[in-house]
């Protein structure tokens, strides 16, 4: 399916949803994320792989990036949702798709999204006393040694 | 006999006129033999084990060294060769596999990231910057990114010649 007509019948079913400017990716709000979620899963979509679970850092917000595949239809779907910057929280989607299991962990991890009713919420990457999430732009580390301006 | 040869130390085994006994002081002996039968340890951390794997096949063999049994455990093993990059998550786990080999012990620093924490020195969060800064000894050091298997059996032959010329080998500080 082309990702107009995704986009068209994704529309009529949650009016809330928008497109983002400059790229095909889809927003919705975050309370809509489980029920998106099981509808996109089922036929008529059948999007049966969540292959990318990510963020982006904008300072005055986080996107949160998801990523599906269907591999009977062969096509995909980018999906974004836009968190404010202080405590981000999103319902977890590991009970509808097992890989969003651990890339969650690692969202966790590294970009420091909390995603409730995760069934182990643990860091992944980071040793499991690590303080921060790394990859936010004001984070810094007691050993970090910035390279030297040439 | 060759490699005693070529180290001073070796040269306190005499042949005796006809070649079937040698004299020698038990030291001398015991370090020539701990120097021709080092055992490192199976470890590698990032593409410098690449290397060592290579330098432990066939076509560069680190058996013609003595050193080419490679144990799976950290309590048979003479030798760590810190091959790779230590990532702050693995230090732990470097620094208990150190602690559980029986002395005496030796280090080889395999690379630039087990010296320095080469290309991550700068602009990382996650790289721990070099074997030592572990609290672990380094006896030698092999730069390069990767080195190349033959230097990794120079290393080598600097360990061995290191070993057979230590002075109060049997009281290593550690």
């Amino acid at each position: 399916m082309l990702t107009t007509e995704i986009f068209d019948l994704l529309k009529a079913k949650f009016p809330r949803i928008a497109k983002e400017e400059g790229t095909s990716a889809v927003i919705i709000p975050k309370e809509l994320l489980l029920e998106f979620g099981r509808f996109i899963k089922d036929a008529p979509l059948i999007f049966d792989d969540l292959h990318c679970v990510t963020a982006i850092d904008k300072k005055e917000k986080i996107d949160l990036v998801y990523i599906f595949y269907s591999n009977p239809l062969q096509h995909s779907l980018t999906l974004k949702i836009y968190l404010g910057p202080e405590d981000p929280k999103v319902e977890s989607l590991a009970a509808i798709w097992k890989s969003a299991n651990w890339l969650e962990r690692e969202t966790y991890d590294l970009f420091g999204v909390t995603f409730l009713n995760h069934p182990d919420p643990r860091r992944i990457l980071n040793p499991y006393d690590w303080k921060g999430y790394p990859l936010r732009k004001n984070y810094s580390a007691p050993n970090f040694i910035a390279k030297p301006k040439l | 006999m060759a490699m005693m040869e070529r180290i001073p130390a070796a040269g306190l085994i005499q042949k005796f006129p006809g070649g079937k006994f040698f004299l020698a002081s038990s030291e001398a002996v015991l370090k020539w033999g701990k120097a021709s039968s080092l055992w490192p340890m199976t470890f590698g951390l990032a593409c410098c084990a690449i290397e060592m794997i290579a330098t432990g096949a066939s076509r560069f063999d680190i058996d013609r060294f003595g050193a080419g049994v490679f144990r799976a455990s950290p309590r048979q093993c003479d030798v760590l060769i810190v091959a790779g990059t230590i990532c702050v998550k693995m230090s732990d786990c470097v620094r208990r596999l150190y602690a559980q080999m029986p002395e005496p012990k030796y280090v080889m620093a395999m690379g630039n990231c087990a010296i320095s924490g080469g290309i991550f020195y700068h602009d990382t969060y996650s790289v721990v910057k070099g074997t030592e800064a572990l609290g672990i000894p380094v006896d030698v050091y092999i730069p390069g990114c990767p080195p190349r298997p033959e230097n990794l059996l120079l290393g080598l032959m600097k360990l061995q010649e290191k070993i057979l010329n230590e002075e109060n080998a049997n009281n290593r500080n550690i």
